[in-house]
């Protein structure tokens, strides 16, 4: 093997670095919600517990931080569903050129870079002015959607720019109909990149926090209680709370990797056939 | 198993059915299919993009008073805006804010970006390593920004190994709350925003046209300058799309890593909802949202996203 030359170890230094950067806060927070009960916000640990942990199960500690979880959670899965399947749909229908494909594809860039304020202003003034309770499962679902669904697309997009369309076209000389061919050819083909969007519908709707605060109406999503607590709370269990809900995120993140990864280790031992791999 | 003769043995009843019915969808033109399939995804961007965006421009019209919003039509708030200098003062601290954030996350994306794409040398490695980089996008932000707190009190992490260290004798005040604290969780919040388009970018570039650079002479420097990072031009002009409008339309992080001192176009529109002030908060919108279109259209100009995909 060729040598590695001294940029490499100079860019290895300068990426190392990088991820210190990336992680050290977090990693340190984690530290510090292990805190004694007389321990502050920062270094030195005052003696090692539980104690902010537990604070987290008390009502009046912290506020309705598992009401808001389950929110949270309810949301996320909502948006998450939906977003697979309107992405999916939309991946088909970008596809081919359609009149007024331009203007969408333009909607959705729109959509994505747009300052989250503005959406979470005009859906709050919208339903405000039209009668309707704001909640976060309406128009906080609604709102959350437009910055998960480009992201979704976009993928599906990238997805389909490097589908090999001989496999429908196979399909289809042996007769099988649009929808069986979607179904049982493309579908599976593309089933490890839709975690892929479930993950982003998922992660991006349970950590969403400016499209949902005029949006979410009185009954506060995790992160909007999470930024109601750093105005008032000035211990470590904002901390706890913190590195849970972080090891939260890991652990889903994991869990849609290693399904990820099982899916295309359990294709590449049936070959390459595309309509063995959804089983 | 047996799917895999279903496509076969039912050739002739799928014939049968297409014939039979008319509104099979492959029998629909193109354009009717492209229109049905996107049909969820229009509603749902009418409904909350194009309708809210419509309303705010219809409330920038309208007057306030102290406990309520009516309908007129007068330029009173965009009047009020334009003529007074803490707009020109926030807008430009936006600016300011997004030029910085921009530049930083650039050097840093993309250096990232080049050690994983031409120095790591096996695939799984870079997939291991690009994970590591995207990771933390899925994790909260508020958290994320909570978690500098220890880091950079006065009497946190920052300052006490610089006094141990001898480097300073008193607490450095600017290190929270202040533009420091602001960029420095931009740019922890949004490089990977850059490192993810840039290195999808260059993966792409042809192996054998760095190879033909140096075996025309050109020495390190000269392929990445001449050969590199003009090919990746696209993928910056992407990350800076998504650094530029994220920073812009910020409104948490400028107030949280600020501690409230500081302002930018975001935190002006989040001050005026929290005083019921809707129309003018739509009219600062509305000039906020017309900056980002231009500068988003500056930099499509440089790209074409549906091709970088």
């Amino acid at each position: 093997m060729e040598k590695r030359s001294r940029s490499f170890y100079v860019l290895a230094a300068f990426f190392a670095v990088f991820l210190v950067f990336l992680y050290g806060p977090t990693i340190t927070i984690a530290i510090l919600s292990f805190q004694g009960p007389q321990g502050g916000l920062t270094f030195p640990m005052r003696g090692v517990s539980l104690h902010w942990f537990h604070d987290l199960f008390e009502q009046q500690a912290v506020g309705d931080i598992w009401g808001s979880f389950s929110r949270s959670l309810t949301l996320g899965l909502m948006v998450m569903v939906t977003t697979v399947v309107v992405s999916v749909m939309g991946g088909l229908a970008f596809r081919k050129r359609f009149p007024g494909s331009g203007a969408i594809f333009y909607l959705i860039i729109t959509s994505l870079v747009i300052p989250s304020i503005l959406v979470s202003l005009g859906v709050g003034l919208i339903f405000s002015q039209s009668g309707l309770a704001v909640h976060w499962s309406t128009s906080g679902f609604g709102a959350q959607l437009t910055w998960t669904l480009p992201f979704g697309l976009l993928i599906m997009f990238a997805v389909f720019n490097r589908f090999d369309k001989s496999y429908e076209e196979a399909a289809r000389d042996q007769g099988a109909s649009a929808w069986q061919t979607v179904r049982y050819v493309v579908l599976p083909i593309i089933a490890p990149m839709l975690i892929g969007v479930a993950l982003f519908g998922f992660t991006l709707s349970y950590d969403e926090f400016a499209r949902t605060l005029l949006t979410a109406g009185s009954y506060n999503t995790l992160p909007l209680e999470i930024y109601g607590m750093t105005t008032n709370v000035t211990t470590p269990v904002i901390f706890a709370l913190g590195t849970l809900t972080t090891a939260f995120s890991f652990g889903i993140i994991g869990l849609f990797l290693a399904i990820v990864v099982i899916l295309n280790k359990r294709r590449s031992r049936h070959g390459s056939d595309a309509g063995k791999g959804m089983v | 198993m047996t799917d895999q003769t279903q496509p076969v043995s039912s050739t002739a009843p799928a014939a049968k059915a297409r014939a039979k019915a008319p509104f099979s969808l492959s029998r629909l033109p193109d354009a009717v299919t492209g229109w049905l399939l996107s049909l969820p995804l229009v509603l749902v961007l009418f409904f909350f993009l194009l309708l809210p965006i419509a309303m705010i421009v219809v409330v920038s019209f309208w007057g306030a008073t102290e406990f309520s919003i009516y309908p007129a039509f007068q330029f009173d708030n965009y009047e009020f805006l334009l003529t007074s200098p803490v707009t020109y003062q926030v807008f430009l601290n936006t600016v300011k804010y997004a030029l910085i954030t921009w530049a930083i996350t650039l050097v840093i994306g993309f250096t990232v970006a080049y050690f994983l794409a031409f120095h790591v040398r096996t695939l799984t490695w870079q997939i291991v390593l690009f994970l590591l980089c995207t990771i933390p996008f899925w994790t909260s932000n508020i958290i994320r920004m909570i978690s500098w707190i220890p880091f950079l009190g006065r009497n946190g992490i920052a300052n006490s190994t610089l006094i141990s260290m001898g480097v300073i004798d008193e607490p450095l005040e600017w290190l929270l709350f202040s533009d420091f604290s602001v960029i420095l969780a931009f740019v922890h919040l949004y490089t990977l925003f850059m490192v993810v388009p840039i290195f999808n970018t260059m993966m792409r570039i042809d192996r054998s046209l760095i190879e033909a650079a140096y075996d025309n002479g050109a020495s390190g420097l000269q392929t990445l300058t001449n050969v590199i990072i003009p090919l990746t031009k696209p993928g910056i002009m992407i990350g800076s799309i998504f650094v530029v409008t994220l920073v812009m339309g910020d409104f948490i992080t400028v107030r949280f890593m600020s501690g409230s001192q500081k302002a930018n176009v975001g935190r002006l529109i989040s001050n005026d909802i929290a005083l019921l002030q809707y129309p003018s908060a739509a009219a600062t919108a509305v000039i906020l949202l017309i900056t980002v279109l231009l500068v988003i259209s500056i930099l499509l100009r440089f790209v074409d996203i549906r091709k970088e995909l």
